[in-house]
């Protein structure tokens, strides 16, 4: 890991300095140069009084991002966190001119994000976080920079559960996901009764209860769900088409249209950094297609 | 149990024969459930060493790591469990002396507040102290230890003053009443009376029953995981099995390490208890009732 | 308070929920805790030592832990139950150690005489246990027994976040996450919903008080 982390920073260095060189960056890239950490642009130069003119001035950043989704933001032994997530805020902290090292990681789990943007406690959080309208209603969304859907996972030899339905038809199969999460909810329209949906704190307690036989199936985010079947020797599988849509946006402070931009711009500008994030965290999961940036929604 | 009970007679041959039969019988039985249980558990892989070698064997790579989290978890534990136990016990302190001190109808706010608080789950007041007062514009981000260190002291605060308040409350009332007529002949004012001749003397004698609720407290700390991030001891833990996967071999280490603390915080109580009732410094009578109201507290607590 | 008044449904199930898991949790732990201090007190050694591992493993547990294991460990033996069953097995379980203690203290509290009366007239220990000292005992155990099954009840709230859901705290946590309402009137609902359970109890535990008392 620790090597693969290496040479994703070096693949971040390469396209920084391949972008630097083009120059055609007006807002973030304005350096470039031969430092340590090169994706970070070295005094970029921002109008007064806009978020990024402050947080390049504080010298530091503060995301909010998960601490317990592996391959997007996971907290390790060491304290550290890793993931896809990480690496797209570390490339928006670098245009910032902030170095990894300046990040300050807030834990942001699914029921506080709102919160932490409203109070001012994050500059922006990026933490497989759903751009819908009910949340547009507190904050504002750059992005997307991901479009996951919500799937089904089942113990291999399952041929019961073939998708969202099967919870309709069979009323006895009991599907897990986590207490408040937006997948919850969505699967609730499938469902015959409320007691079919069992809920807990995070998915790999799920991932748990389905590998000793408590429930028939787990539901989430594809791309959360790969993860746990990679990681179970074939003992687990997706089942049925996916069956939402799922963008995962960078929150910030509501009305804060030219950090938004400024965030798309950074993101369309380091494509390749961003491939490189991809394949050197959730990309490493069997099964996953790298995916390409996909078109921002206007900032509002 | 050192003193002979009076509930039954000493155990004849007869009787003794027949207990070590049904020991050996249950221990047959006990050895057979505990092989199901292994063998079913290493079809399982629960007894691999890729589960179990970050904590118990020290040239694993992940060892030193598992466990420095598992000593910070610890430290956090006793951090938060100490601040809000000192906090409890002054916030205590003061509703019994002013419920002791008011009128009757002063009174009525003051046991309004002790009920509201000894009504709710302590996990719904954690979460009042983490998420709540955050979202009401209290902002304790700036304090040293940060915002959900402070939430969660003030949630376990707000459950264990009340109760300390019962517990100093009753060790008040234990207390000879020849002590605070003597206090107040001699000319101290109530307040002196209280401060300097009743107060300790009743945490004198209420003690043991306070570091019983440490126990309880510290328990309590671990309910703060279902509210937010604080790293402390059962939060340690989850990092380490999402990072490892080994749920169950995790979780019982983090048990023994609770039972460990937890046991030896009992055995110092019952060492303290029985100190007293030999040295006599506190009178029998007295140490017996403020045993008694303390039975509550000492069981009455959260999860 | 309108998130509260909007879903009142949602809450009225929450209370029932958890009024539920709350009566089976109840019957259980007594009549564990009951058997647990009858093996504290007995004449036999290892009965004993059984049951004294039993209240220190149970009592210096936290609650949450003693609940991963029976909603993580007992599948991995092989026992498949309902998420409610271990929820409120793992309640049962931890709180039988108080329970026991609570009855132990009290058997401790009834004077020697009454016991060794009791023998002299020949009953056995579980006679004497049945029909002398534990009648007796009932009177100094009723207030901390009150005390450990009233913070019983409000420990039902953990077990809603081990895939029982659809409890009072549960239904406060999807209220507020996923549905988007204020912390602040969701949790209150959530309290009152609490408060009817306890405040009652704990009404109902003083009146039961006095009773045992006039009974001196």
């Amino acid at each position: 890991m620790r090597f693969r982390r290496t040479a994703s920073a070096l693949t971040v260095a390469v396209t920084a300095l391949a972008l630097a060189a083009c120059g055609d960056d007006d807002d973030g890239g304005g350096g470039g140069g031969d430092s340590a950490e090169p994706s970070v642009a070295e005094t970029p130069e921002f109008e007064a009084g806009t978020t990024m003119a402050e947080i390049a001035e504080r010298g530091t950043i503060r995301v909010g991002t998960k601490f317990d989704q592996p391959g997007f933001g996971l907290e390790n032994l060491e304290g550290e966190v890793e993931g896809f997530d990480v690496e797209v805020a570390k490339i928006i902290a670098g245009a910032l001119g902030i170095a990894e090292g300046d990040i300050e990681w807030v834990q942001t789990p699914s029921a506080v994000r709102e919160e932490v943007i409203e109070g001012g406690e994050v500059d922006m959080v990026v933490a497989t976080y759903t751009i819908n309208d009910t949340r547009r209603e507190r904050i504002s969304f750059a992005g997307p920079y991901y479009e996951a859907g919500q799937q089904i996972m089942v113990a291999s030899d399952d041929d019961e559960i073939t998708g969202p339905e099967s919870f309709t038809e069979n009323p006895d199969a009991t599907v897990c996901s986590v207490t408040g999460s937006t997948p919850a909810e969505n699967i609730r329209e499938y469902l015959a009764s409320d007691s079919q949906l069992v809920l807990f704190e995070e998915y790999s307690q799920c991932a748990d209860s389905l590998s000793n036989g408590q429930v028939d199936a787990v539901t989430t985010d594809n791309v959360i769900l790969l993860g746990f079947v990679s990681e179970s020797d074939g003992e687990f599988k997706l089942v049925g088409e996916q069956f939402t849509e799922e963008p995962y946006g960078i929150g910030i402070t509501k009305g804060d249209v030219a950090f938004c931009e400024f965030i798309n711009e950074t993101l369309a500008d380091n494509e390749e950094a961003y491939v490189a994030a991809w394949e050197s965290t959730a990309g490493q999961v069997e099964g996953t297609e790298t995916p390409s940036l996909p078109e921002p929604q206007p900032c509002s | 149990m050192s003193e002979p009970s009076v509930l039954y007679d000493a155990q004849g041959p007869r009787a003794r024969r027949r207990t070590l039969i049904g020991t050996v019988v249950a221990l047959l039985l006990l050895a057979g459930l505990v092989f199901l249980a292994v063998r079913r558990l290493v079809d399982r892989g629960q007894f691999t060493m890729e589960k179990w070698g970050p904590l118990i064997d020290p040239d694993n790579e992940a060892f030193d790591a598992v466990w420095r989290l598992l000593r910070e978890g610890v430290v956090n534990t006793l951090k938060a469990a100490a601040v809000a136990m000192v906090l409890s016990i002054v916030l205590g302190t003061v509703i019994a002396v002013a419920r002791l001190s008011l009128g009757r109808v002063a009174r009525i706010p003051l046991i309004g507040l002790v009920e509201l608080f000894r009504g709710l789950p302590v996990v719904v007041l954690v979460y009042f102290g983490v998420r709540v007062i955050d979202d009401v514009g209290i902002d304790l981000s700036g304090w040293p230890g940060g915002q959900v260190f402070w939430g969660l002291v003030f949630g376990l605060t707000a459950y264990n003053m009340v109760v300390f308040a019962e517990v100093i409350r009753a060790g008040v009332a234990s207390l000879p009443r020849g002590q605070r007529e003597g206090a107040l002949a001699t000319g101290l004012t109530d307040g002196q009376t209280m401060r300097i001749v009743l107060l300790p003397q009743a945490f004198r004698v209420m003690l043991p029953a306070i570091i019983s609720q440490l126990v309880v407290v510290l328990k309590d700390t671990s309910l703060v995981t279902f509210v937010a991030n604080y790293d402390e001891l059962l939060s340690q833990g989850d990092t380490i099995q999402r990072n490892l996967d080994n749920p169950i071999q995790t979780y019982f280490v983090v048990a023994l390490i609770y039972i460990a603390i937890n046991y030896t915080l009992g055995r110092l109580a019952q060492y303290i208890q029985k100190r007293q009732a030999r040295s006599g410094r506190v009178s029998r009578p007295a140490a017996a009732t403020a045993a008694k109201a303390a039975g509550p507290a000492q069981v009455g607590g959260g999860a | 308070m309108s998130p509260v008044l909007d879903n009142l449904d949602l809450y009225v199930d929450g209370f029932l929920t958890s009024l539920r898991i709350i009566v089976y949790s109840l019957i259980g732990c007594l009549l564990l805790g009951l058997i647990i201090a009858a093996c504290r007190v007995s004449p036999v050694p290892p009965l004993r030592a059984f049951g004294t591992f039993w209240v220190t493993t149970f009592r210096n547990t936290p609650l949450t832990v003693v609940l991963v294991f029976c909603a993580f460990g007992l599948p991995e033996l092989g026992i498949n139950r309902s998420f409610f069953f271990f929820g409120v097995l793992g309640l049962i379980l931890y709180t039988s150690a108080f329970v026991a203690e609570a009855i132990r203290a009290g058997i401790n509290s009834v004077p020697a005489g009454q016991a060794e009366a009791a023998r002299s007239l020949g009953l056995g220990f579980s006679l004497t246990l049945r029909d002398v000292v534990l009648p007796q005992a009932l009177r100094t155990v009723v207030p901390p027994l009150g005390s450990v099954l009233i913070a019983m009840f409000k420990n039902s709230a953990v077990v809603g976040a081990f895939g029982v859901g659809g409890d009072l705290w549960s239904t406060g946590q999807i209220l507020t996450s996923a549905r988007g309402y204020e912390t602040l009137p969701v949790f209150i609902g959530v309290a009152i919903g609490y408060l009817l359970i306890t405040l009652p109890a704990g009404a109902l535990l003083q009146v039961i008080e006095r009773k045992v008392a006039i009974a001196r």
